[in-house]
């Protein structure tokens, strides 16, 4: 097996001041194989924001190793995407602005992005055609609405062709509707360029509807607990998620985070 | 009417209603002229006096500019400072607080014993009273950035530098406008009350001298005139701040044309 392009080894992260008065995340093992589709779920306040910032060497662990393609993760791993449940996007730019800002700022994009301007604006302009924001591009944040914003993000997550895209319950501030629509466009999104996802959710069905494995947080110090593969047998489609199978796997998940909570 | 146009007109409807009240009163309680004079009679003294009060009033103008654009570069500089910086944000700000609590007339004789009378003393107090609102709202403006915005940057490998000046400066530009309408008008107050205290020169000046001769026309004429120009430069900063920062108040017009 080749090396995984994400690998947490016994990691802990504790918060405070020296010697660790919280401990936010323990001993933490977790590896992503380049190209999977994982989901993190658990019970609020489990640490799965901090095992965003771990990945993305945002915060450093207080012991243990994170591994971003197989090298220890010193800093701002710069190959990521992130989107989270706001859409963070910046006001004053339009849409296509909005999805343009990180190639204002990772290289080699920084320096070719003058020179090259029009096939970038292409690039984003295809980019928010394929998450169904075609003539959308030029409106300002504040003229869309909450789900095509996070389509907005999405495709600003995913501009500069990160080898991994990291998000946040990204679709918890939507409605029932709207989410499932969204998971529909990641699914397609995925299938179409294969980057690695680490999609942190408390939101069950959609672990099991666009993961290929779920992993399940225990509650505070987060630690995984249980580990779910869901098989692919071709292109998933929302219909799948009213079949029993799909119903069993998320009744089992359930199962776990209830215990989780219990205690 | 519509309302779109009773929404333009209304600050000119309240200012003659004002002024129609105040002209009413003084004529019904016959009120002496030297103690509140008549608005047309104000009126009257603005046009007979029209070159005394052009000549202050450009001097007043002069100084309160000057004292204001020294109080937009040190208000923006120390607001970037504070804003970036938690332990300054902490450290700092009992110390604006209470820089800012001490009146600055009492101040304006030590300003007269260190630089003199004359301008110096008019900038300068033009100044200190006009810049911690620009401080205030620059340093507000870039503590309370996103803290998932600065991760998704960070993430990206952006420098502070970087942050900064995508989102930072953009960010608490619609704070600094907001803060520039206020500081505006407090550095007037500034000027003209240093010129009261030991100026030769400026509306304060004037104000000072035609109360000594009981000229009280010839003073509201000055506060008239003081007035306005504290509206016509508070008018073209929100002007201004519409153009560049309708993203924060929404205008149609800003969205269509950028």
């Amino acid at each position: 097996m080749s090396t995984p392009l994400v690998a947490l080894e016994h990691v802990s992260l504790a918060y405070g001041a020296r010697g660790g008065s919280t401990l936010a995340v323990e001993n933490l093992d977790l590896d992503v194989p380049q190209g999977q589709f994982v989901a993190v779920v658990g019970p609020s306040g489990c640490g799965k924001s901090t095992l965003m910032k771990l990945v993305t060497g945002l915060l450093p662990p207080t012991s243990g190793v994170a591994r971003v393609a197989g090298e220890p993760v010193r800093g701002p791993v710069k190959i990521v995407g992130m989107a989270f449940q706001n859409a963070t996007l910046l006001p004053w730019r339009t849409a296509l602005q909005n999805v343009m800002l990180p190639l204002e700022i990772v290289q080699p994009h920084r320096s070719r992005l003058r020179s090259a301007y029009a096939q970038y604006e292409k690039k984003a302009r295809e980019l928010l055609g394929a998450v169904g924001l075609g003539g959308f591009e030029d409106r300002f944040p504040w003229q869309l609405s909450g789900g095509m914003q996070q389509r907005t993000s999405l495709c600003r997550a995913l501009v500069h062709d990160p080898s991994l895209l990291m998000l946040d319950e990204p679709f918890g501030a939507l409605d029932a509707f709207t989410r499932e629509e969204l998971w529909v466009v990641l699914h397609d999104l995925w299938a179409a360029h294969k980057f690695t996802v680490i999609l942190v959710t408390h939101d069950l069905r959609e672990a099991v509807f666009l993961s290929d494995t779920v992993f399940v947080m225990s509650k505070r110090p987060g630690r995984i607990i249980a580990r779910r593969d869901i098989p692919r047998t071709g292109p998933r489609r929302l219909e799948d998620t009213y079949t029993p199978e799909f119903a069993g796997v998320v009744q089992d998940l359930r199962e776990h985070i209830g215990r989780e909570r219990a205690t | 009417m519509s309302g779109r146009l009773l929404e333009r007109l209304m600050p000119w409807l309240l200012i003659v209603a004002c002024f129609g009240i105040w002209e009413a009163s003084c004529v019904i309680f016959s009120i002496q002229e030297f103690v509140l004079p008549r608005p047309s009679t104000v009126l009257a003294i603005m046009v007979k006096r029209a070159d005394v009060l052009a000549e202050h009033a450009l001097h007043t103008f002069y100084t309160t500019m000057v004292g204001f654009a020294l109080a937009v570069v040190g208000g923006v500089v120390l607001g970037a400072l504070v804003g970036s910086s938690r332990l300054l944000y902490k450290g700092l700000y009992p110390l604006l607080i209470g820089f800012n609590s001490v009146p600055k007339v009492a101040v304006v004789p030590v300003l007269v014993i260190w630089f003199g009378i004359g301008d110096v003393p008019a900038i300068i107090t033009a100044f200190l009273v006009s810049f911690f609102p620009v401080t205030v709202n620059v340093a507000t403006g870039l503590a309370t950035l996103e803290p998932e915005l600065e991760d998704v940057l960070r993430a990206l490998g952006a420098s502070r530098l970087d942050i900064l000046r995508k989102v930072g400066i953009p960010r608490s530009l619609p704070y600094l406008f907001a803060s520039l309408k206020v500081a505006i008008t407090l550095a007037f107050i500034g000027s003209v009350i240093s010129e009261t205290v030991a100026s030769n020169n400026g509306i304060g000046y004037l104000i000072l001298a035609a109360s000594a001769r009981f000229d009280v026309p010839l003073v509201f004429a000055a506060l008239t005139v003081i007035a306005v120009m504290g509206i016509v430069m508070y008018g073209l900063f929100a002007l201004v701040e519409g153009r560049t920062t309708g993203w924060a108040t929404r205008k149609m017009d800003y969205a269509m044309g950028g």
